[in-house]
Formats: structure tokens, C-alpha cells, sequence
């Protein structure tokens, strides 16, 4: 099975727009590919790939909950949190399930035991399947509550009900920038496809992708959507940094009108596909040259 | 005098936010900015300012096991639920700093005393000088967990830096997405604008992360970019916000000088175009807004 991670340092770069065409590619090419949108905050695959027969299931989370007849209010439970998720006011234990991170310090570390945990569901992953023409492929999307402050479970559950065998490429979606959330979607990728667009922000946002994917000893290739905006920077840096760049989208009106309009490239405008099958080559040939690599 | 927050959000990422922020600072004539999207700060890239001396940040610790005392129990590795703890094929246990979150649990439970817990730095922050006036900014550390912390901190510094300067105004650049950045670039500001394009994503994630303002009851207003790329798109994107309750909805046409000014390392109304013209008068209207917010704020005499 091989795993690849699309992400970007800048956000609205194209990410979806890639992992949304691949996806229907590999799919017509009669790949059994998987599709996961980590996106969790804002989950956007779906809306150009329209998945029927959804299931959904819940995220839960851990959270503390106190036994009244039982607490001391001896405050070991607040002393303990990292994270000033509980803290004890006169007599009464107070729990802020926001800021709790479901550690397990508080119940495990009660002399009393009087904390116990209970699920709190922060978010939903939902399965569903997309037809192309002669094939269906699956799309597995994490959508965070509105109003949840972390996205990270959610993620981790999108890979969790993603990773499982029945598919010969996952692809994964990822959230933009470099922190946590995009961490748990890239790791253990095979390779991670950087989408940038030639421009002072998104070659700013590329570099700081860059130093994440090599912080976590993975290997990126670049792919730049709206090339021809902007100017050559972009390249150079490429060039420099011995990065491949393995797709470059030209700026096109009719791109981003189709784009807008919720359309698949690959059937809007079908004299891309090429660009994305060319590309495909490309990430294959990437990992292939990473195995044989001493 | 209790200076007024503007914060500039956008949901998905890429609709223009940074280089409408950029635009609102040439034509404020004098506020404190604050780059708050510390996971991809690129404000500084157009305002280009002197840059302030670095402070480093730490919001977290991380645990760090002694290999002497360790006596391979593993207790730690038991409890640790980031699967953070690891354990070579030689019974040496150690801790993955990416995937540790800092409960300190493992030390608290390591019958031997092994584990200590040491405080990380996450981050680092500054305020810089631009042509209008201080930018408060920051850089969160590569794989770090942006829990808001950060944030929070650039808007505490932006609030010192204009009560310092008496600068009546703070303009922040959010964070893209609806979780704990976004959320703590919203807590206690005054006003929200928020930046969309019409395409079936960026109506989208406008929608959750208005669902978001909403609970804040914050007053918002929407800047629909790129407007003529889909007209009709734009006409229900505009129609749904101002139904949901928003001030007002403008729209600005896509315009190459857009691009162009960020190329050159300038804001867009300093470049000038068509979208210049346009933002001016979103500018315009937000700063009527912001002024009515105020009128209208008396919680907070």
C-alpha cells in the first residue's frame, strides 16, 4: 500500500484540488485508491467528489468526571493537570472539557478515586463512495464540531478508519501549515506532495513545509498550481533544495471557474489530465527511488 | 483610551486575508497590526519592518527520561496515551518530543524517579517596525501543537504596544480553519471581517467558520474576493451572510495587481488597481462599522 500525504506550509494553495483529481485518476486508471480528507476544520473533498451511502461515526474524546459522594476536594486532580483543565473552587470540582487533553493523569492519580472518564464527541468520520466511469473508490472525510477547539483526534481517526488494507494508494488530504494536526496527517507517509503557488507567500509557507517534512525524516516533492503568476523564486528554491517539482497547474481562468463551480479538472477540462498522469509517474517514481536507495 | 480590534479571518485559507490586512494598514492611518496566522506568518513579506528584538515562547514541557535511574519497568510507556514513550530493542526508554503533550503523567508515575520534565520553546515573537505602525509577530516552531497560546500572546503584546503608542486601532490577520487559533484570535476582539471567494469550498468552510462568530456574537461583516470568477456564486454567497446577520458584504473583482504587489513586497493600495480601489471602500465601510461598534459598546464603561 502506498501512502501519500498532500499538504501545504500556505492554506487555498490547491491541496484539494490535487488530492481530488488524483483520486478520480488513479480510480479511472483502475487503481484501488482511498481517499482521506484531514482536513478537519474545514473538509472539503467532498464537495467536488459528491460521495453516496454515508455512514458517520462519532469522535469521542476522554473527559473527567467526578464522583461528589466520593472527592475530598482534596485538589491532587488540579495540581496534576498540565493543562488547567480542573480545578477545585471551595468544595466542588470544576472540569473544562475544552482544555482537557485526555490525558488520564486525574483519575489515575485521585487517592480517592473519584474521578472517572466519560466520552465526549468532538468531531465524525464519514464514509462514503464515489463513482467515476467503470470504477468507485472510497472517500473518508473527519469533520471537527463547529466550535471544537482540537482537531487533532479527529484526525488521528480519519487515518485510523483510512489505513486499513482494501486499498492500494491512500491518499491523504492535510490540513495547511505545520503544526500538530498536519503532523498526524502526514506521518508515515511514503512521500509527502508539497502544493505551493509561485509567489512570495506561498514560496514563505514552502520553505517552513520544507523544514516540517524533513524534521519528520520524511521526503517531499513540489507541486505548483497557478504557475506563471508570481515569478521564478519558487523554481530556484526548488532547484537549490534538490526538491522535484512533479506538477506545475498552469494559472488558468477556466481552472479557477471550474474549480469554483465544484468541478473535477480531469473532467472539466480533460486536456489536463495528462499534467496529473505525468505527475502520477512522477510521485511513483519518487518512492520507487527512495526503496532502492542504499 | 481602550484601543478597538478588527480581526480578518477567512475559514479557507488562500482567499486574500493576509493582502487585505496589508491593505487596511496603508489606509488606517495608524494601528498596531498583529500577524496571529503564527502557523504561516507572512504579513511581514508586504509591510516589510524593521524587525523587533526576538523573544523566545514556551507554552509546554516535555518529558525527558534519565537513561541511569530508568529501570526499564516501563510504567511510563503504560500510561502515556500519545504514544510518545518508546522503547529500543536494547530496553532503553525514550520520549518522542513531537508526539509528547507535556501531562508529565510518566513522572509522576516512574517508580525510580527517572523522568523530569523540561519546558520547550515553541516559539518565538517580536514587534517589528512597518511605515504603519508596530506589527506584532510571530513564529510558531515547525511540528509545534498551535494551541492558541501563541496567539494569544501576540494579541496581549498588540494591546500593550497600542495602549504604549495610543493607537486607537488593532488590525489582526487570523488563522485559516474554525479550531483553537481561530478561536483565540476571536476571544474579546470587537469586530470581524471575514474573507471568502465564490467557490463551492470557499462558501463552505465561510459558513463554518461563521457559525463560529456567531457564538462569539461578535459583529462580522464579509469581503467576498475574487467576485466576478463566479457571479452568481457571489450573488448567494452575499445574500446568505447578510441574512445570517452580517453588516455588510462587498465584493472585490480578481485583479493581477493583487499578485503583483505581493511580488513587489508591497500592500496592494500602495501598488494601486482596480482591487485597491475596492478595498478602499471595504476599508471605508469597516471603519464605520468599527466606529458604531463602539457607540454601541457600553458593557464595557
Amino acid at each position: 500500500m502506498l501512502r501519500i500525504a498532500v499538504a501545504s506550509g500556505k492554506g487555498g494553495t490547491g491541496k484539494t484540488t490535487l488530492a481530488v483529481n488524483l483520486a478520480a485518476l488513479l480510480a479511472d486508471q483502475g487503481h484501488g485508491v482511498r481517499l482521506l480528507d484531514a482536513d478537519v476544520e474545514e473538509p472539503d473533498c467532498h464537495l467536488f467528489l459528491h460521495p453516496h451511502d454515508e455512514s458517520s461515526a462519532p469522535v469521542d474524546v476522554l473527559i473527567p468526571v467526578v464522583d461528589d459522594a466520593r472527592c475530598t476536594a482534596c485538589r491532587v486532580c488540579a495540581d496534576v493537570c498540565a493543562f488547567n483543565a480542573i480545578t477545585v473552587i471551595g468544595s466542588s470540582v470544576l472540569v473544562f472539557p475544552e482544555l482537557c487533553h485526555s490525558c488520564g493523569a486525574c483519575p489515575l492519580l485521585c487517592p480517592e478515586s473519584a474521578l472517572h472518564e466519560e466520552s465526549r464527541t468532538t468531531g465524525q468520520v464519514r464514509r462514503g463512495t464515489v463513482d467515476r466511469p467503470g470504477a468507485s473508490f472510497e472517500l473518508v472525510t473527519g469533520v471537527l464540531t463547529v466550535g471544537e477547539a482540537k482537531p487533532v483526534p479527529v484526525t488521528k481517526a480519519v487515518r485510523a478508519a483510512g489505513e486499513r488494507e482494501g486499498a492500494d494508494v491512500v491518499l491523504v488530504d492535510a490540513p495547511p501549515g505545520t503544526s500538530c494536526p498536519v503532523i498526524e496527517s502526514v506521518r508515515g507517509a511514503d512521500l509527502v506532495v508539497l502544493v505551493t503557488e509561485p509567489t512570495p507567500f506561498g514560496l514563505n509557507d514552502l520553505r517552513l513545509a520544507v523544514e516540517m517534512v524533513r524534521a519528520l525524516g520524511l521526503r517531499a516533492v513540489v507541486a505548483i498550481n497557478r504557475a506563471g503568476v508570481g515569478d521564478d523564486r519558487t523554481l530556484r528554491y526548488c532547484e537549490e533544495e534538490g526538491l522535484e517539482v512533479v506538477l506545475e497547474l498552469p494559472d488558468d481562468r477556466r481552472i479557477a471557474e471550474a474549480y469554483s463551480r465544484g468541478e473535477l479538472l480531469v473532467d472539466a477540462l480533460p486536456e489536463l489530465r495528462q499534467l496529473f498522469e505525468s505527475m502520477w509517474r512522477r510521485i511513483v517514481n519518487a518512492v520507487t527511488a527512495q526503496e532502492v536507495r542504499p | 483610551m481602550e484601543p478597538r480590534e478588527l480581526v480578518v479571518i477567512s475559514g479557507k485559507g488562500g482567499t486574500g486575508k493576509t493582502s487585505v490586512v496589508a491593505a487596511f494598514a496603508a489606509l488606517a492611518g495608524g494601528a498596531v497590526l498583529a500577524d496571529c496566522d503564527v502557523d504561516a506568518a507572512d504579513l511581514h513579506l508586504v509591510l516589510r519592518p524593521e524587525l523587533g528584538e526576538p523573544h523566545d515562547f514556551s507554552s509546554r514541557s516535555c518529558a525527558v527520561i534519565e537513561p541511569d535511574p530508568c529501570t526499564g519497568c516501563g510504567r511510563c510507556a503504560e500510561v502515556c496515551r500519545f504514544d510518545a514513550v518508546s522503547r529500543s530493542p536494547d530496553d532503553e526508554y525514550s520520549i518522542d518530543t513531537i508526539a509528547c503533550e507535556g501531562c508529565a503523567l510518566c513522572m509522576r508515575v516512574c517508580p525510580a524517579d527517572a523522568i523530569r520534565m523540561e519546558s520547550v520553546v515553541n516559539g518565538v515573537w517580536m514587534v517589528s517596525t512597518t511605515r504603519f505602525g508596530p506589527l506584532v509577530h510571530a513564529r510558531l516552531g515547525v511540528a509545534e501543537d498551535n494551541s492558541g497560546k501563541l496567539v494569544t500572546h501576540v494579541r496581549k503584546e498588540a494591546r500593550a504596544t497600542a495602549l504604549r503608542e495610543g493607537l486607537p486601532l488593532i488590525l489582526a490577520d487570523g488563522a485559516p480553519g474554525i479550531g483553537c487559533p481561530v478561536i483565540a484570535s476571536l476571544t474579546g476582539a470587537h469586530f470581524v471581517l471575514a474573507v471568502t471567494e465564490p467557490t463551492v469550498s470557499g462558501r463552505h468552510d465561510l459558513e463554518r467558520v461563521l457559525q463560529v462568530v456567531r457564538g462569539f456574537r461578535l459583529p462580522f461583516a464579509v469581503l467576498v474576493n475574487k467576485a466576478d470568477l463566479n457571479p452568481e456564486l457571489t450573488e448567494a454567497v452575499t445574500a446568505d451572510v447578510l441574512a445570517q446577520g452580517a453588516l455588510f458584504a462587498r465584493t472585490v473583482d480578481y485583479d493581477p495587481a493583487v499578485t503583483a504587489a505581493q511580488v513587489a513586497g508591497v500592500d496592494v493600495v500602495t501598488y494601486g488597481g482596480r482591487a485597491a480601489a475596492a478595498i478602499e471602500e471595504a476599508w471605508n465601510e469597516t471603519a464605520r462599522a468599527l466606529a458604531v461598534t463602539e457607540e454601541g459598546d457600553v458593557s464595557h464603561a
